[in-house]
């Protein structure tokens, strides 16, 4: 199994053959993991969409696969995997959270509490929020 | 801290969430049983929020209005760094920075109850460009920095010790501003502060920087760190 580090916490998938820094993962493990969409126009979400590189389509799609690797290499979103790449942990771009944060729109997150109950952002909203950190350590 | 402010403002269509930054959830619990907050209290494992809101250090706050709008980016959430003037031998502040302290927390106080009464009328309410202006963007180096770190915490999770903690040393060169990387990563003391030899050094390293850069705000210190 290979397990991907996603912003709920790691999940086992199932990945295909490949090179070392290709992840090969199904359409649907793609979907649930990263909200990215395989449509034909290529790698899709909201109404974005990453086209498939014509000339290398073999290193992006192959066999009903996606190479989820070389597709966040080419949005330029960070990325990293242990050297028996069993781990891996896909990050965004500077580029995207400075887009983000620009708009002012305060991004939207999903965490636990103590108890296990997960709380978003967007639950309150409508509400003045004080979003403080701090840490035991 | 901020229970007296969620319970005189709950009614103002106020909330405070408060983020543990903490990838141990068992060293958190000690502290929420204590303190018994009734705003809710999350526990940010892979420290996330770092990630989204480009924070650096606990206590940073960013206040966010009814629309789901930033009108004040992380920033420093009212401390002020008394504890790099402490005397190890008496365990006293001069009485000078024990003024400083009280004065950047009492300000900051201030100015959430100033916010958490008035909404957007509050004097402390950034323009939408002074909000921007006040967001640290992060550049490449840093957004590489954090996928590193929560592939190493992950990994230390495993029990892969040496792969984890390589990789947290790496996340913390990439990001160097960024002491919750650091201190996460940091060996503990018994009591379970990141509080060690390397931290006093790695805060002396900082000279006349701060440690803890005060919030933009009317009343906050604006003389440096205290001087040794």
């Amino acid at each position: 199994m290979t397990t991907v580090l996603t912003e709920l916490g790691p999940v086992e998938v199932t990945a295909g053959p490949g090179r070392d820094d290709e992840l090969w993962l199904s359409a649907q493990d793609t979907e649930a993991l990263t909200g990215w969409t395989m449509k034909h126009e290529g790698l899709c979400r909201d109404d974005v969409c990453m086209p498939v590189p014509v000339e290398r389509t073999d290193d992006y799609v192959r066999d009903g696969l996606i190479n989820l690797a070389a597709f966040w290499r080419r949005m330029n979103n960070p990325l990293a995997y242990s050297r028996n790449e069993d781990s891996w942990a896909f990050g965004v771009s500077a580029q995207a959270r400075k887009a983000s944060l620009n708009s002012l729109a305060a991004p939207d997150f999903s965490l636990p509490d103590l108890d296990g109950g997960v709380h978003s952002l967007s639950d309150y909203r409508g509400k003045k929020v004080f979003l403080a950190t701090w840490a035991s350590w | 801290m901020w229970q007296k402010i969620y319970d005189d403002y709950r009614d103002h269509n106020f909330v405070v969430i408060a983020v543990a930054m903490d990838n141990d959830r068992e060293a958190t619990r000690p502290w929420i049983e204590a303190a018994k907050p009734t705003y809710p209290v999350l526990i940010d494992r892979y420290h996330q929020l770092a990630d989204l809101y480009n924070m650096v250090n606990v206590p940073q706050a960013v206040w966010i209005d009814e629309a789901g709008n930033i009108v004040r980016p992380a920033e420093n959430a009212g401390a002020y760094e008394g504890f790099r003037a402490l005397d190890f031998e008496t365990m006293t502040m001069p009485e000078d920075v024990t003024a400083t302290v009280k004065k950047a927390r009492a300000t900051y106080v201030a100015a959430v109850r100033d916010w958490a009464e008035k909404g957007s009328d509050s004097a402390h309410v950034f323009s939408r460009d002074a909000a921007r202006d006040h967001c640290r963007a992060p550049d490449d180096t840093i957004a590489k920095a954090h996928v590193l770190f929560r592939l190493g915490l992950y990994l230390l999770e495993a029990g892969n010790s040496v792969e984890g903690d390589s990789l947290l040393v790496e996340a913390s060169a990439l990001h160097p501003d960024s002491w919750t990387i650091w201190r996460q990563a940091a060996d503990k003391l018994d009591n379970g502060l990141a509080a060690g030899p390397d931290f006093w050094q790695r805060v002396s390293a900082l000279g006349d920087r701060y440690y803890y850069p005060p919030a933009d705000m009317a009343g906050m210190p604006t003389d440096g760190p205290p001087k040794l």
